[in-house]
C-alpha cells in the first residue's frame, strides 16, 4: 500500500502578533512547527503501512526551510519526502496550492500508484481546511473529511471504511480507494519516534521539485493562480473594558451577590 | 543493529557545540544529542558574550552570528536601598571591529552556533535525553537515551549536560553531588523596548551595548550579583545569588528580580517595557575545589557539568567554549592513536591546567567560600559606600576635617577598624 | 508605454499583480511589467503600498501593430470584465440534515439580505434534500426571495460527491455573484469540493462580510494565525465571490412570517453508479449530543480549574442556570473535558447570552471562539489575565470560592 500525506509547516500560531502600528505581521522569532493535524496524518499513514506494508511519502509546498517537516516526519517513520519548492509557488491560496499538491501526488503516483493520500483536517495558520478537498476534486478521488478512524481497508476489494466526526454524530462511511481523508486528532496519539527513525531524519535530504519537474500551468499557480488576495490585515479589535467587581477574594459572597444582582437586571436570566 | 560513532556528544550548549564542531572539523564522525527543542531552548546566561574565545570556535563569527549589540561601556553599581554608588569604563576602542564582547540572546544565538557545527558534518538530534552511559568493563561505550531503540555507541562520550551534571554525579567523576553551597540561582527577564528608548536611557548609539553590574540591594545583601544588559530591542535583567543564601533566607528569586525592578535607581530604565521572556537557571559556583574528575575511560566533561564558572569575572560561556574545544583536540588526538582510555584522555586535565581555565579558577579556589561566610561585603559594605558618597557629596557648610571625622566615626562603629583590615586583608589574599 | 519599477521601492507584495485587469505583472523577486500587456491604465499605481510604480509619459508615437496588440489585450480584458458582469444574486446554501435546517442556513440568509441590498441583487436560498420542499417557507421567511430546490434520493444524506456535483451544475447554470455557506463540517467539506470545481475563491471562517460600493467587491473579514490577527480577503477576477461562516457568528434574523418567495425546482442529473463513497451506519454520539453553539448559557471551564474533579463545581452552577459546560484548549489538552466541549478557533465558536469564563486566563485562540458573547464573566485568580479585557464583568479570587457563593446566590433568587 502507497500512502502519500499532505504536510505543511506552520509558524507557532501562539505567537504570531501585528504590529498595531504598521498593521504587518511580526514574524521574527516566531518559530516554524509541523501542523499538529498532519503530525497525526503521517502518524495515521506509518501505523496504516505497519500493519498493511508498503510505504509512506509525504509531500509538502514551501519554501527550502520548509524540509524541516520533511525531516519531521521522517523522524516519524515515513519512508520518502518531497518538497514543492519554487519561487513562483510562493503567494499561493488554497486553490493554487491543491493544485500544485495534486500535480506533485500526480507525479508520484507515476512513479509508484498511490492508494490513499492523507491530510490534517485544516492548517492552524490559515484554518480553512479548504486544501483537503481541493485536492480530491483535482484527483478525481473521492473526499472523506473529518477521519477520527480508519475502520478497515481491503486492498483487494479496493475498499476503505472510517468514522467521520461530525458536529452531532459520527458516521461509518465506506469508499473507493484510493481515496483523499482528512483526519483529526482524535485518530491516534502520537509516538515517541525511534532513535534510528530520528537518526535517518537528521541525514536525510527532501526530494525538491520545482516548477519544471511538476509541469504546472503557470496560470494556475502562485499569486496569478490565486483568485483571492488579502486586501489587509489588521489586529484583532478589543472589546471594551468592562467591570471589575470587586471583593472577589476577601468576600466572594458578597461579589457573588453584587454579579448576581447585576446579571438579573440584564433579563436574560428569567427572574422566576 | 546499534550506531556508532567516533563521538557523542551530550548537551548542545556552547561547550558541547564547541566540542562536536571541533572533532568534526577534523573529519571524526560526531552526534550531538540535545535534550530541548533545539539547541538553545533550555539554556540561560545574563547574556555577554567575548569575542575572542568565541573566535577560537567560529573565526569571525560576530559578522553573521546573531548578535544583539557590540558592548562599549561596563559600569558597576554599588545599590543601597535608594542610591547608588557608580563605576565605570566606556571606550571607542571596544566600538570597533574586532570588539571585546557582545549581548546575545542564547535561544537564537546557541542555534546559530549548532547550525555551523551541522554545517561541519555534526549529525545534530533534539527532544532526546541522554539517560545514562554505557559501560563496559569500566569502559564507557556509549549512551542510552530515552527513545525506543535508544542506544548508540562512541569511542568518546562528551559530556556537556550543564549544571544539572547527572551523567557526570552517576559516572562518579563528580563524587560528592552537588551543594547548595557551590550554586547560585539567577532569574532574569527579557524585557522588550524600542531600539530608539534603549538608546536615549543608556546613552548609545546604534547598535552599541552596555552592561551594569549591580551589588548590594539587588540581591537583598545576600551573596550575589545583579546585572542588566542592553540588547537590540530588549533589555536583560536579572539577579543571582548563593543558593545556601536564597535557602537561609528564604526570599524566593522571583521576589528578587521584582524588587530590583522595582529599584528607584533601575525602575526608568525598564519603565514601559513588556515582559517577553522569564528565565531561570543554576549556575555552578563552586569553583576550583568543585570541580569533578574531568576524564575517565572514554568520557570527558566540559562547560558547566566540570563547574567551568568564574562567578568573580561573570565569565562562563568562554571557558564552556574553550574547555569544549580542548576535550574536541584531545579527543582527536586520541582518535589518531587508536586510544580512548583514561591514561590518553587525561591530557584534557594537562592542557587545561596549562589554560586561563584551571589557572584562573585556581587563583579564586578561596573566594566562593570567603564570601560565603564574609556576606556583610554584599551587605554592610554596600551601605557603607552610599553613605560615605552622601556625606562628601552633600554640601551642608560642615568643615571638611569634621565631615571626615564623621565618615570614619560612623564606619567604625558598623565595622571595627581591626576588621576592616582584616576584611581587606582575606579579601586581598584570595582575589590577588 | 508601460509602467515603471522602483525596485529600491518594491516590496514584492503582489496586490498589483492581483490588480492588473490585463495581467500584464508578474512577481520575479520584483515585481516585472510585460510591455506588451500594460496599457497604462494606472490601477496598480494606485494600489502599491511602497509607491513602487509609475506611469510612463505617453510615448510619442506607436505602431500600427503596437496599437493592435495592445487593443487586443484591452479587448481581452474588458470581455473578461464583462464575463464578470454575467454574475448575478446573492446565494445562501441551506443545510439540512434528515429534513431540519442547520441554524447557520437562517443566519446566512440574514447576512446575505444586507449584502443582497448593498448590490442591488436577489437573495436566493439553495436548497438540495430528498424531500426538503417544506423548508422553503421557512427561507422565505428568513429573507430568501427566491430558492432553488434540488430533490433527489440521492441527496437524501449528504454526501461530498452528489451535493457538489448538484451545487457546480447550479451555480454554472444560474452564476451567482456571491455565494455563502456555513462552516459547519458539512458545509466546510461541500464549499473546498465546491470551489475548487468552479475554479473560484474561497474565503474561510469569515466574521464580517461586505460588499466595496465602487468594486463590487465582497470583502472578507476573517480571523488568521489561531486568531492572532484578522485579514480582509477579496477574490477579484473570479466568480463566485465563495465564503463561508461558522455557526453563530452572525445574528439570527427575526422570522417574517408569511413572507413569499419564488420557489423555482430544479433537475440535476445524479446516477447512483458515478459516486464512489456512502454512508453505512450513523452513529449516534453517546448520551446527549454536544450543542454547545446553540447555548444560551455556557459555564467553561479552563486549567486555572486545577483538576478535572473541580468541573462540578462548575456544572453546579450550569445546572441551577439551565446551561451547558465548555472548556478550553488548556483543560481539553489537560484531558479533563473532551474534545467536543472546546471553544475556540480549534474548537467550537459560541454566541451565548452569557459566558462565564472560569480559570481561563483568555489567549487568544479561546477569545475569537466566544468574544461575540452577548456578557462575558470572567473568574480568574490572576489579575492580570488577558481574560478582563474582554470579560464584562470581572471576579478576581478564587474560582472554588467564588463559583459555588454565585450557585447559592442564584439557587436564592431564583427560587430553586
Amino acid at each position: 500500500m502507497h500512502i502519500v500525506v499532505c504536510v505543511k509547516q506552520v509558524p507557532d500560531t501562539t505567537e504570531v502578533r501585528v504590529d498595531p502600528q504598521t498593521n504587518t505581521l511580526i514574524r521574527e522569532g516566531v518559530s516554524s512547527i509541523i501542523n499538529p493535524y498532519d503530525a497525526h496524518a503521517v502518524e495515521e499513514a506509518v501505523s496504516l503501512k505497519k500493519r498493511h506494508g508498503g510505504r509512506v511519502t509525504v509531500i509538502s509546498m514551501g519554501p527550502p526551510q520548509a524540509e524541516e517537516v520533511i525531516r519531521r516526519s521522517i523522524a516519524m517513520g515515513a519512508d520518502k519526502g518531497i518538497l514543492l519548492s519554487d519561487r513562483n509557488f510562493a503567494g499561493s491560496d488554497t486553490l493554487a496550492t491543491s493544485y500544485i499538491l495534486a500535480m506533485g501526488i500526480i507525479k508520484i503516483t507515476e512513479e509508484h500508484p498511490v492508494d490513499l493520500v492523507l491530510c490534517g483536517k485544516q492548517a492552524i495558520d490559515g484554518d480553512t481546511a479548504q486544501v483537503g478537498p481541493g485536492i480530491a476534486v483535482r484527483l478525481g478521488m473521492p473526499l472523506l473529511t473529518y477521519v477520527m478512524k480508519i475502520e478497515s481497508v481491503d486492498l483487494s476489494s479496493r475498499e476503505i471504511k472510517v468514522h467521520r466526526k461530525l458536529e452531532e454524530k459520527k458516521v461509518l462511511v465506506a469508499s473507493r480507494m484510493p481515496a483523499v481523508l482528512t483526519v483529526v486528532k482524535d485518530i491516534n496519539e502520537l509516538s515517541y519516534s525511534s532513535l534510528p527513525n530520528l537518526l535517518r531524519a537528521a541525514r536525510y535530504r527532501a526530494i525538491i521539485w520545482s516548477q519544471q519537474d511538476l509541469e504546472v500551468d503557470t496560470e494556475q499557480i502562485g499569486l496569478r493562480g490565486s483568485p483571492t488576495s488579502v486586501s489587509k490585515i489588521f489586529a484583532p479589535p478589543q472589546r471594551g473594558q468592562g467591570e471589575i467587581i470587586k471583593g472577589g477574594r476577601d468576600n466572594p459572597e458578597n461579589a457573588a451577590r453584587i454579579l448576581v444582582d447585576k446579571l438579573l437586571k440584564t433579563k436574560i436570566i428569567a427572574n422566576k | 543493529m546499534t550506531e556508532k560513532f567516533d563521538v557523542i556528544v551530550v548537551g548542545a550548549g556552547p561547550a558541547g557545540i564547541s566540542a562536536a564542531l571541533t572533532t568534526a572539523r577534523a573529519g571524526l564522525n560526531t552526534i550531538l544529542i540535545e535534550r530541548g527543542d533545539f539547541p538553545g531552548s533550555k539554556n540561560v546566561m545574563g547574556g555577554v558574550l567575548y569575542r575572542q574565545p568565541t573566535e577560537e570556535i567560529v573565526p569571525g563569527f560576530y559578522k553573521k552570528a546573531p548578535l544583539e549589540r557590540h558592548i562599549i561601556e561596563q559600569r558597576l553599581w554599588i545599590l543601597d536601598k535608594n542610591s547608588v554608588v557608580s563605576l565605570g569604563y566606556k571606550t571607542q576602542r571596544h566600538g570597533e571591529e574586532p570588539y571585546n564582547a557582545f549581548t546575545v540572546l542564547r535561544a537564537r544565538f546557541d542555534r546559530w552556533l549548532a547550525a555551523q557545527a551541522v554545517e561541519q558534518g555534526v549529525l545534530l538530534i533534539t527532544e532526546t535525553v541522554v539517560e545514562d552511559l554505557l559501560v563496559d568493563d569500566g569502559h564507557v561505550v556509549g549512551v542510552k537515551t530515552g527513545r525506543p531503540d535508544g542506544e548508540l555507541l562512541g569511542n568518546v562520550v562528551v559530556l556537556a549536560e550543564g549544571v544539572n551534571s547527572m551523567l557526570t554525579q552517576k559516572m562518579e567523576l563528580k563524587k560528592d553531588g552537588l551543594k547548595t553551597t557551590e550554586l547560585a540561582v539567577a532569574v532574569k527577564e527579557i524585557i522588550a523596548l524600542p531600539k530608539a528608548k534603549i538608546e536615549d536611557r543608556f546613552n548609545l548609539e546604534q547598535g552599541q551595548g552596555v552592561t551594569i553590574e549591580l551589588v548590594g540591594e539587588s540581591t537583598q545583601g545576600m551573596v550575589g550579583t545583579g546585572f542588566i544588559y542592553t540588547n537590540t530591542d530588549s533589555i536583560s535583567i536579572g539577579v543571582g545569588a548563593l543558593l545556601s543564601h536564597i535557602v537561609r533566607r528564604k526570599i524566593n528569586p522571583n521576589e528578587l528580580l521584582e524588587h530590583l525592578k522595582n529599584h528607584p535607581m533601575v525602575r526608568p530604565l525598564i519603565e514601559g517595557g513588556e515582559t517577553k521572556e522569564y528565565l531561570g537557571h543554576l549556575i555552578p559556583e563552586g569553583g576550583y575545589k568543585a570541580i569533578p574528575k574531568l576524564y575517565g575511560n572514554g568520557v570527558l566533561v566540559v562547560g558547566d557539568a566540570a563547574g567551568f564558572v568564574n562567578g568573580i569575572h561573570r565569565e562562563g560561556s568562554n571557558m564552556a567554549m574553550i574547555s569544549g574545544k580542548t576535550a574536541g583536540q584531545v579527543i582527536i588526538e586520541a582518535h589518531k592513536m587508536g586510544e580512548f582510555d583514561e591514561r590518553s584522555l587525561s591530557r584534557y586535565d594537562k592542557y587545561l591546567s596549562n589554560s586561563f581555565i584551571l589557572k584562573d579558577l585556581q587563583k579564586y579556589q578561596n573566594a566562593s567560600g570567603f564570601m560565603e561566610t564574609h556576606d556583610h561585603i554584599f551587605s554592610l559594605y554596600p551601605k557603607l559606600a552610599n553613605f560615605v558618597a552622601h556625606e562628601l557629596i552633600t554640601v551642608d557648610s560642615v568643615p571638611k576635617k569634621e565631615k571626615q571625622r564623621r565618615i570614619l566615626k560612623e564606619v567604625t562603629a558598623r565595622r571595627s577598624k581591626v576588621e576592616l583590615l582584616k576584611d581587606a586583608y582575606r579579601g586581598w589574599r584570595v582575589m590577588g | 508605454m508601460a509602467v515603471t519599477v522602483i525596485e529600491k521601492n518594491c516590496i514584492a507584495c503582489g496586490l498589483c499583480v492581483q490588480t492588473c485587469p490585463f495581467e500584464a505583472l508578474e512577481i520575479k523577486g520584483d515585481v516585472v511589467v510585460d510591455p506588451k500587456k500594460c496599457t497604462n491604465c494606472g490601477d496598480c499605481v494606485e494600489v502599491c503600498p511602497a509607491a513602487a510604480l509609475e506611469l510612463d509619459e505617453p510615448p510619442k508615437e506607436m505602431s500600427a501593430e503596437e496599437i493592435m496588440d495592445v487593443e487586443e489585450h484591452e479587448d481581452a480584458a474588458k470581455d473578461k470584465k464583462d464575463q464578470l458582469k454575467e454574475y448575478r444574486g446573492v446565494w445562501v446554501f441551506i443545510e439540512q440534515v434528515g429534513g431540519i435546517a442547520a441554524p447557520v442556513s437562517w443566519e446566512l440568509l440574514g447576512a446575505g439580505t444586507r449584502l443582497a441590498k448593498q448590490i442591488d441583487m436577489e437573495l436566493v436560498g439553495i436548497l438540495l434534500g430528498d424531500k426538503a420542499e417544506h423548508l422553503v417557507g421557512e427561507a422565505f421567511a428568513y429573507g430568501a426571495d427566491k430558492v432553488y430546490l434540488v430533490e433527489h434520493p440521492l441527496l437524501k444524506d449528504y454526501t461530498t460527491e452528489p451535493y457538489t456535483q448538484a451545487l457546480v451544475s447550479l451555480a454554472k447554470k444560474y452564476k451567482p455573484e456571491i455565494f455563502l455557506l456555513g462552516a459547519t463540517s458539512l458545509g466546510r467539506d461541500l464549499a473546498g469540493a465546491v470551489a475548487t470545481r468552479l475554479q473560484t475563491g474561497l474565503t474561510a471562517d469569515c466574521t464580517e462580510l461586505t460588499v466595496d460600493e465602487s468594486s463590487r467587491y465582497l470583502m472578507q473579514t476573517r480571523p488568521a494565525f489561531g486568531g492572532n490577527i484578522m485579514a480582509t480577503i477579496v477574490c477579484r477576477h473570479k466568480r463566485p465571490q465563495m465564503a463561508s461562516v461558522r455557526p453563530r457568528v452572525m445574528p439570527m434574523p427575526s422570522k417574517q412570517e408569511g413572507r413569499h418567495g419564488e420557489l423555482v425546482k430544479e433537475n440535476v442529473e445524479l446516477r447512483a453508479e458515478g459516486y464512489t463513497s456512502k454512508i453505512i451506519e450513523i452513529i449516534e454520539e453517546k448520551g446527549s449530543a454536544v450543542y454547545l453553539d446553540k447555548a444560551e448559557i455556557i459555564v467553561a471551564a479552563g486549567r486555572g480549574i486545577g483538576s478535572k474533579d473541580n468541573l462540578k463545581i462548575l456544572q453546579d452552577l450550569a445546572d441551577t442556570l439551565g446551561g451547558t459546560m465548555a472548556a478550553s484548549r488548556a483543560a481539553v489538552d489537560a484531558g479533563w473535558v473532551e474534545h467536543s466541549y472546546q471553544v475556540g478557533q480549534t474548537g467550537v465558536t459560541v454566541r451565548p447570552k452569557i459566558y462565564f469564563a472560569v480559570g481561563i486566563s483568555g489567549a487568544i485562540q479561546h477569545l475569537v471562539g466566544m468574544q461575540t458573547s452577548d456578557v462575558i464573566v470572567a473568574i480568574n485568580i490572576d489579575p492580570e489575565a488577558p481574560i478582563f479585557k474582554f470579560a464584562t464583568f470581572g471576579l478576581v479570587g478564587d474560582f472554588a470560592k467564588i463559583v459555588p457563593a454565585l450557585t447559592n446566590e442564584f439557587k436564592k433568587r431564583l427560587g430553586a
